[in-house]
């Protein structure tokens, strides 16, 4: 089994950074950055009302069976997706095979405007990500995984 | 593949339940569900057929508590048993960190086990996994009923390398958080180990 995928608070925070701008720039209702197994990374724009963790699984779920038919296809992966709605469209990009970007948009905005907007973000999550990667390798970070001693995890399931 | 976010403070793991159809890797989720206090789950998510058999997966976010400060969050997932749902249950063990197999006691549903084990061995490497290096649970489900195949049995069978197994009956719920509970920890325990 390999590593886990990490996350550190300084990436984390530029992410929502560009979750944000990105929101802005293509007049979005929110964005959500999601691991390509389905972990929710970052977000902005109004995601109160989104069950986030549900829809980051089901993306994920959705971009495997769409990565599943391209093999098929001997095509390489798909890199974007677009789903319209009577209200709400999706427009969801791998970002440099790592993660998945998702910008949920309506009339306020098109899909011409998503995809130039995207583009620029998703550039800045691949620096990002190799940011992050790079830490994880260099284990310049002190791991959490250290730490826990068979107590913590018995205490965890003790009733 | 799990996942840990420093700002959030968060341990992500994926686990899923394999076997083969109507073995009740569904009925696991949904027990689990039932008896999860609201503030410790996620919604559950079951994307299947009008007649509800799973199509491509179930999914349960469930919260099992802090360690050292940070949350630990397992993802459940099952996988569709059908046979011809190959090509899905694939994808569905992208990424995983622990695996149950729910095997269906029943007597007549001996072959059905054999061909979803060697399935899920198979698939497992196709993803680069192995299944004996990855943290690994059996439960014998349906252990109420009078066709149920001796426990002996099942075990020579079914679990050959003898990994961690739990008699179940997951409509009653009997076995149903040994056996989350077994590979949750499996999986933290090999998560440290790893380190």
């Amino acid at each position: 089994m390999s590593g886990p995928d990490v996350m550190y608070p300084e990436e984390q925070q530029a992410m929502s950074l560009v979750c944000a701008r990105l929101t802005r720039d293509a007049n979005a209702k929110a964005v959500l950055l999601i691991g390509r197994d389905g972990q929710a990374i970052a977000d902005a724009g109004d995601v109160d009302e989104l069950d986030v963790t549900s829809l980051s699984s089901l993306t994920a779920g959705n971009v495997a069976a769409t990565g599943g038919i391209s093999k098929i296809l001997r095509e390489k992966d798909f890199f974007s997706q677009f789903h319209e709605g009577e209200k709400t469209h999706i427009h969801i990009t791998l970002v440099g095979g790592r993660a998945i970007l998702v910008v949920l948009f309506d009339e306020r905005s098109s899909l011409g405007l998503v995809r130039l907007r995207v583009k620029k973000s998703s550039d800045e999550m691949v620096r990002l990500f190799d940011s992050v990667a790079k830490k994880a390798a260099a284990k310049s970070e002190p791991s959490i995984l250290t730490e826990i001693t068979d107590s913590d995890i018995d205490n965890l399931f003790n009733d | 593949m799990s996942f840990i976010n420093y700002s959030s403070r968060e341990i992500n793991c994926k686990l899923v339940y394999y076997g083969p159809g109507l073995c009740g890797k569904t009925t696991n989720l949904h027990y689990i569900y039932a008896k999860t206090s609201p503030d410790a789950k996620g919604k559950m998510i079951s994307l299947a057929t009008e007649t509800e058999r799973t199509l491509f997966f179930d999914f349960l976010p469930l919260s099992l508590g802090e360690i050292r400060g940070f949350k630990t969050r397992f993802h459940l997932y099952t996988v569709p048993g059908q046979v011809f749902y190959d090509a899905s249950r694939k994808l569905i063990l992208k990424g995983v960190d622990g695996v149950v197999f729910v095997a269906d006691s029943q007597i007549e549903r001996m072959e059905a086990n054999i061909e979803s084990l060697d399935n899920l061995r198979l698939n497992l490497t196709d993803q680069g996994y192995d299944l004996n290096k990855l943290p690994y649970v059996v439960q014998y489900n349906k252990r109420d009923l009078p066709n149920a195949a001796p426990m002996d049995q099942l075990r020579e069978v079914l679990n050959p390398t003898k990994a961690p197994e739990f008699e179940a009956c997951a409509t009653s719920g009997a076995g149903v958080f040994d056996t989350l509970k077994a590979v949750a920890k499996s999986v933290l325990t090999e998560l440290r180990r790893g380190q």
